[in-house]
C-alpha cells in the first residue's frame, strides 16, 4: 500500500533523496532551504548514511563531491547566495564527472535579497553559473509530490550522466505542504553509476564507452587507483594542454548529455490542441498559470499551457510541435525576463513571445496572469 | 461541499504558533478526511518572535492549482498588526474571528466578525498563553464542522500527532475551550 | 636514490614533474612516500588530496587514489571522502597560500572537528605557481610581487593556529631535516585525529630571488642555521627567537575523533540494522 503523507516540499526533497539512495549530505544553513539539511541530519544516520554541517557553502559542496568520489550518492541544498558560492565546485564536478545533486530553493535576489520570499531569478545561473562550457540538467518541481519524484529523477540522471544535476525548487514549493503519495520502495526506479568491468591495472578512468560517451566510474577504496583533477585532463585523468585532447574532452562533456536530450526532457501540457495562445510557466508560477488558463478557457479564450519540468535542457522540440496556429506565447516568471529568452529561441519567430516579470517577492496571483492573457489576446 | 474551494487563514505574530495551527488544520484535512486536496502555505519575515505572520490552508475536492489564499472564507486573527495587514481581502460574507484582547479595532470588512477571548482563554482558563493557537484551532474546528468540511475529531487527531508528549491534555483542553467559544456563536 | 618500494608509489608515466630543479617539494614527497611504505599502507586504500599550487601537483605523481581539487578546498573534499569511507587513509597536501589564505576556514574547522586526516603543509612563504605573490606566511618586510615595498601584515604561525583550533597532533620540521619530516608524517598518519605537519620549504625561484636566498643551497643553509627545537625554544626569551624557526612537536594529545563519533551516532540511532 502506498503511504500518504502531508509534507513540506523541502521534506519531500530530503525523503526523495533518501529513497533514491542518497547516503551523504553536506550542508550549511540558509533560508529557505535549511529544512532539507535539518531533515537529512535526522534521517540519514538512521539508514546508515552520513550528514555533516560544514563550515561554509563551499565546504559543503566540496565534501559532497568527495563523498561521491568515495562511492556515495550525495547531495547538498542551498539558496541564492549559497548557490553562488558553490558555483566553482559545481564546475569541478562537471569537469571531473562526479555525480552530485545540488538543490537550490530559489529566493529573491540579487545578493542577500529576500531570504523568506519566492523568486525564479536563478534560472540562468543554474544554466551558466559556473564558468566554462558544460551541459546543464536542471529540474523544477511545481508540487510537493514532484519535489519527491524529481529528486529521485535528479539522482538517477546524475548517476547516469556522471555530472551535477540541479533541482531548482523555489520558496513557495519548498515551504508549502501538500499530500504526497509515497510509492512502494521496489516500484521506485533507481539508476546507479556505471562501474568499471576491467581489472584495476587496466582501468583508464576517463576512457568513455562509445555507446554513451560516459566513462565507468570507480570509487576510492574499491581497489582502483585513479587521479581526479579539475584541470583539463586526458583519459588517464592527468593534466594536459594538448589541443586535441582538450577539444575532445570538452565536447564530450556537452555531447554526453546532448545526445540523450530526448530521454531527459520532461514537460507537461494542457489544452494545447486548438490553442491560439500558449502560456509557458514553470515551478510555483505554473500553478498560478494553470489556474489562469482554466479561467480563460471558461471564458471562451483558446489558451493552452506548457510547463517545462526540465528547465535545462529546455524542451525545445516539445514546445515547437505545439505551435501550429499559435499566435502568441506568454511567459510569466518571477524574474525580469530569463526563461522568456529561451522560449524565444525555441519559438524561432513562429509566434510572438511576451514576457511578464514579477520580482516583488510574491507569487503571481491568478488574476494577474489572467489579465496578462487578456492584454495579449 | 462539491468542488468549492475553501480558503482558511490564521494570522498573528511570530511565536503565537499560527504556522503550527495551520499545519495541524492541513494535516487533519489531508490525512483524516476523505478525498480532500489540501495545500498549506505561510508567509513570515526574518523574526522568529514578533512581526506579523500568516499561515494559510486551501482545501478543495478538486485539484488545487494556485496554492495561496486570495479571498479567505475563514480568518482567525490574533493581533492588531496582523489584522491591519491581512484582513482586508476577506471574501464577502466570510467568517472572521479576531482575538478580543489584542485586536482592539474591529475590522471593517464585509464579513461576519466574531470577537472571541482566544488569548484570555489560554492565559486565564488554561493558565498557559502558549496554547493560544490550540484555542484558535478549536474555533476553526467548529467552523469547519459547520461547513461539513471536517470533523473536530480529525483535528484532535492531528493535534495529538504534533504536540510534544506530556502536553496532550493541556493542548486538548485548550482546543475544547476554543471549540466551545465558537459553538456558542455558530 | 629512492628505494624500489618508494619508486613503486610513483606514477612515473606522468613524469617529468613541474617543480623547478632544486625545489623542496620533492624532499617532502620522498619523506611522505617513505612514511607510507614504512607504515605498509596500501595504495588503493590511500587517498592523497590537494588544492591548487605547485605543492598541490604532488598527488598526480603518487600512484594512489588521488584528487587535485579546487583552490583552498581540499580539506573539505577530504572530509567528504573520509566520512564516506572511514577505512581509507586520507592525507591532504597543501601549500601555505592554499591552506591558510583561501583555505583558512576549512583548515581551522578540520582542526576543530578533529577528523582523522593528515595535513602536510608545505610552507615556502610565497605563491610560487602564480608568480611570487605574498602569502599569509610571508614574513613582515619580505618582498613579493604583490609586496614590492615589503610585506606589512603579520604572518600566521601555522602550528600555533592548528594547536589553538584543536588539532590532536601538530609538528613542524624543515626540508633540511628530511628524517624528522618523515618521522612526523609517520606519527601524524598513525594518529587517530586531525594531524598537521608543517614543513618549511623554499621557493628559490620566486621567494629566494627577491629575498637574498636565490640558490636552493642558500635556503637549506638558512633552515639549518635558524631552526631551534621546540623544547629548547621554550626556554628562550622571545627576542632571541626573532626570525628563528621552531621545529618539533607542538601538540600530541588524545581527543575524540569525528568519524568515530559519527559512527557511534549511527549505532545509537539504529542505522546499522
Amino acid at each position: 500500500m502506498p503511504e500518504i503523507r502531508f509534507w513540506q516540499g523541502n521534506t519531500a526533497v530530503a525523503m526523495g533523496a533518501i529513497a533514491a539512495g542518497c547516503r551523504f549530505f553536506g550542508g550549511y544553513p540558509i533560508t529557505p532551504s535549511s529544512e532539507i539539511a535539518e531533515i537529512m541530519a535526522v534521517e540519514l544516520p538512521k539508514v546508515g548514511g552520513k550528514f555533516i554541517q560544514m563550515e561554509d557553502e563551499i565546504g559543503s559542496i566540496a565534501a559532497v563531491i568527495g563523498a561521491s568520489i568515495a562511492g556515495y550518492k550525495a547531495m547538498t541544498a542551498t539558496s541564492g547566495p549559497g548557490f553562488s558560492l558553490k558555483q566553482e565546485n559545481i564546475g569541478f564536478a562537471y569537469m571531473t564527472e562526479v555525480p552530485i545533486v545540488v538543490v537550490n530553493v530559489m529566493r529573491g535576489g540579487p545578493s542577500t535579497g529576500l531570504p523568506t520570499k519566492v523568486s525564479q531569478q536563478d534560472v540562468m545561473q543554474a544554466r551558466w553559473g559556473t564558468h566554462g562550457d558544460h551541459e546543464t540538467i536542471a529540474l523544477a518541481p511545481a508540487s510537493v509530490q514532484e519535489c519527491y519524484e524529481l529528486t529521485i529523477d535528479a539522482f538517477n540522471l546524475s548517476e547516469r550522466f556522471r555530472q551535477p544535476v540541479i533541482l531548482l525548487s523555489d520558496e513557495v514549493v519548498g515551504h508549502m505542504r501538500e499530500k504526497v503519495v509515497i510509492p512502494e520502495g521496489e516500484s521506485i526506479p533507481i539508476v546507479n553509476r556505471k562501474k568499471p568491468k576491467v581489472k584495476p591495472e587496466d582501468y583508464i578512468p576517463y576512457k568513455p564507452d562509445p555507446e554513451d560517451d560516459i566513462p565507468p566510474m570507480a570509487s576510492f577504496g574499491d581497489g582502483y587507483r585513479w587521479h581526479v583533477t579539475g584541470l583539463t585532463h586526458n583519459e588517464w585523468g592527468f593534466p594536459t594542454n594538448d589541443p586535441d585532447v582538450t577539444e575532445s574532452k570538452i565536447w564530450r562533456l556537452v555531447r554526453k548529455v546532448d545526445r540523450f536530450k530526448g530521454e531527459i526532457v520532461k514537460c507537461d501540457t494542457y489544452e494545447t490542441q486548438d490553442a491560439d495562445m500558449i502560456v509557458v510557466a514553470y515551478g510555483s508560477v505554473s500553478r498560478t498559470a494553470l489556474s489562469a488558463v482554466r479561467e480563460a478557457r471558461s471564458k471562451g479564450l483558446k489558451v493552452g499551457f506548457f510547463r517545462p519540468i526540465t528547465l535545462w535542457p529546455f524542451p525545445v522540440d516539445e514546445l515547437k510541435v505545439l505551435l501550429d496556429g499559435v499566435k502568441a506565447v506568454l511567459v510569466p516568471e518571477l524574474n525580469c525576463g530569463q526563461m522568456v529568452l529561451e522560449v524565444q529561441r525555441a519559438v524561432e519567430g513562429r509566434a510572438k513571445v511576451f514576457g511578464k516579470g514579477l520580482v516583488n517577492g510574491d507569487l503571481f496571483r491568478p488574476s494577474e496572469i489572467f489579465e496578462f492573457i487578456k492584454e495579449v489576446a | 461541499m462539491g468542488d468549492q474551494r475553501y480558503e482558511i487563514r490564521i494570522a498573528g505574530s511570530g511565536g503565537q504558533g499560527v504556522i503550527l495551527a495551520a499545519v495541524i488544520v492541513g494535516e487533519a484535512l489531508a490525512l483524516y478526511e476523505e478525498g480532500l486536496n489540501v495545500v498549506q502555505t505561510q508567509a513570515y519575515g526574518p523574526e522568529a518572535r514578533g512581526g506579523a505572520s500568516k499561515a494559510e490552508v486551501v482545501v478543495s475536492r478538486s485539484r488545487i492549482d494556485y496554492p495561496k489564499v486570495t479571498s479567505p472564507n475563514l480568518q482567525v486573527i490574533l493581533t492588531q498588526k496582523a489584522c491591519d495587514k491581512y484582513v482586508h481581502d476577506a471574501l464577502p460574507g466570510s467568517v472572521v474571528i479576531v482575538d478580543d484582547f489584542f485586536v482592539t479595532e474591529p475590522p471593517k470588512v464585509d464579513a461576519k466578525v466574531y470577537s472571541l477571548p482566544i488569548v484570555r482563554t489560554a492565559r486565564e482558563e488554561v493558565g498557559r498563553e502558549i496554547v493560544t493557537n490550540m484555542v484558535a484551532l478549536g474555533a476553526v474546528a467548529r467552523v469547519l464542522e459547520s461547513w461539513e468540511l471536517a470533523k473536530p475529531e480529525s483535528i484532535r487527531k492531528a493535534i495529538l500527532d504534533r504536540v510534544p508528549k506530556g502536553t496532550e491534555e493541556l493542548n486538548l483542553k485548550a482546543f475544547e475551550l476554543g471549540y466551545g467559544l465558537m459553538k456558542e456563536k455558530l | 636514490m629512492p628505494s624500489p618500494e618508494v619508486l613503486g608509489w610513483l606514477r612515473q608515466r606522468f613524469f617529468p614533474h613541474i617543480w623547478c630543479p632544486g625545489c623542496g617539494h620533492g624532499i617532502i614527497m620522498h619523506a611522505l612516500l617513505r612514511a607510507l611504505v614504512d607504515l605498509e599502507k596500501k595504495k588503493e586504500k590511500t587517498v592523497i588530496a590537494s588544492g591548487i599550487g605547485c605543492s598541490s601537483r604532488m598527488p598526480g605523481y603518487i600512484d594512489a587514489c588521488t584528487m587535485h581539487t579546487t583552490h583552498g578546498r581540499s580539506l573539505a573534499f577530504a572530509t567528504g571522502v573520509k566520512l564516506a569511507n572511514p577505512e581509507l587513509t586520507v592525507i591532504d597536501v597543501m601549500g601555505d597560500g592554499d591552506c591558510t589564505a583561501i583555505g583558512g576556514n576549512h583548515f581551522i574547522h578540520a582542526c576543530r572537528r578533529n577528523i582523522d586526516i593528515t595535513a602536510v603543509i608545505m610552507n615556502n612563504n610565497i605563491y610560487g605557481m602564480t608568480g611570487g605573490q605574498a602569502s599569509p606566511t610571508t614574513p613582515v618586510g619580505a618582498y613579493a610581487t604583490t609586496a614590492p615595498y615589503g610585506v606589512l601584515d603579520v604572518p600566521f604561525d601555522i602550528c600555533k593556529l592548528a594547536v589553538g583550533a584543536g588539532a590532536s597532533y601538530v609538528a613542524r620540521a624543515t626540508i633540511a631535516h628530511p628524517l624528522l619530516v618523515e618521522k612526523y608524517i609517520k606519527t601524524a598518519i598513525s594518529k587517530k585525529g586531525f594531524a598537521v605537519v608543517e614543513v618549511m620549504t623554499h621557493c628559490h625561484t620566486q621567494f629566494g630571488r627577491k629575498n637574498k636566498r636565490p640558490r636552493p643551497i642558500d635556503n637549506i643553509n638558512f633552515f639549518k642555521d635558524n631552526s631551534i627545537m621546540y623544547n629548547k625554544a621554550a626556554t628562550m626569551p622571545p627576542e632571541q627567537l626573532e626570525g628563528k624557526i621552531v621545529i618539533g612537536e607542538f601538540a600530541n594529545v588524545e581527543l575524540p575523533e569525528y568519524v568515530e563519533q559519527y559512527l557511534n551516532l549511527i549505532e545509537r540511532v539504529g542505522g546499522n540494522s
